[in-house]
């Protein structure tokens, strides 16, 4: 009776010298390590800055993005010149549905412009 | 290992070493040191690692920006009372083993500055100097022996026993305290566990 043969185990053991190739150079790293360089945290070598200066302040300091003003004020000025010229060209032929639809569209970026107007936006600072 | 023994068997063709010895050849010849200068030293320290005078023979041509991947450090010049805390601070944030090569007469004394209100009097007051160097400024060739001094002081340091390099010695601190600016001068004026002054003895 022959001993059963099975490919995969030769797979299993190229795996786990493979794996103990890669290992045992972090572990004798390691094991070097622990006995000939011990750690020696504190203060100054734990400090993330390296220039010899001492950090000050908060890294996680906030900017204030106010850059959607801008934006919105973009969108009031330039959609509304854009959509405006078809609609005084085209005026006399609309039809009333069409004329309270455009009514309501500038009624909305006009309620824009005044709550940015309420802001103080507009003003000059 | 005995060292008749040794001999020995080098003529027979067997070479033996000890941990130990490997341990500080790869130390000694491989010294990365802090890329930093303070004054005209640094120019005599940049020639010594050009091609000219080549520091890459000693294996420490690999001059760091920061400090965590340095091992020597070399304080070319002199060193002011504004800059002494960032000085010590670098020292402090060096990974151990660390030495330091005190490079010219400002370094290890104040030189000609000696007398100026706002020069420190030697680096040696506040972190441990292994080796000096005089002159104003040193040629190259004195840092090249101050680099060979250093590495013979590298060589004969024991992995035990109380020549040991200060990183296996449990007790040894890694850092030094960082002065503070005073009203008047630098406080502490030194550090008294590296430094003391003279006592003057009138005769």
């Amino acid at each position: 009776m022959t001993a059963e043969y099975s490919p995969y185990l030769f797979i299993i053991v190229l795996m786990v010298a493979a794996v103990g190739f890669a290992l045992a150079p972090l572990a004798l790293a390691w094991l070097w390590a622990k006995f000939y360089s011990p750690r020696k945290p504190g203060h100054d070598k734990n400090a993330i800055y390296e220039c010899g200066l001492e950090s000050k302040g908060d890294a996680w300091i906030q900017f204030k993005a106010e850059y959607y003003l801008y934006g919105i004020m973009f969108l009031i000025f330039d959609v509304e010149t854009i959509f405006l010229l078809p609609f005084a060209v085209a005026f006399t032929g609309l039809s009333a549905g069409a004329f309270i639809a455009m009514m309501v569209f500038i009624l909305l970026l006009v309620e824009g412009l005044v709550w940015a107007w309420t802001k103080g936006i507009l003003t000059w600072k | 290992m005995d060292e008749g023994l040794k001999n020995e068997l080098q003529k027979q063709g067997v070479f033996t070493t000890t941990l130990e010895g490997v341990y500080n050849w790869g130390r000694k010849n491989s010294v990365w040191p802090l890329q930093f200068g303070l004054a005209c030293c640094a120019i005599e320290m940049i020639a010594a690692s050009m091609a000219r005078y080549d520091l890459a023979r000693f294996g420490a041509e690999v001059f760091r920006p920061s400090p965590r991947q340095a091992d020597l450090m070399i304080v070319a010049g002199t060193v002011t009372k504004k800059m002494c805390p960032q000085v010590v601070r670098l020292y402090n944030q060096m990974p151990e083993p660390k030495y330091v090569i005190a490079m010219g007469s400002c370094a290890i004394s104040g030189g000609p500055f000696k007398q100026g209100y706002n020069v420190l009097k030697g680096i040696d007051r506040y972190i441990p100097v292994d080796v000096h160097i005089p002159g104003c400024p040193p040629r190259p060739e004195a840092l090249l022996h101050a680099f060979m001094t250093l590495q013979k002081k590298i060589d004969e340091q024991s992995l035990t026993g109380a020549n040991r390099p200060r990183h296996l010695n449990a007790d040894a601190p890694s850092e030094f305290p960082v002065p503070k600016f005073g009203e008047h001068d630098l406080e502490p004026p030194n550090n008294p566990a590296v430094w003391q002054a003279p006592t003057l003895v009138r005769v």
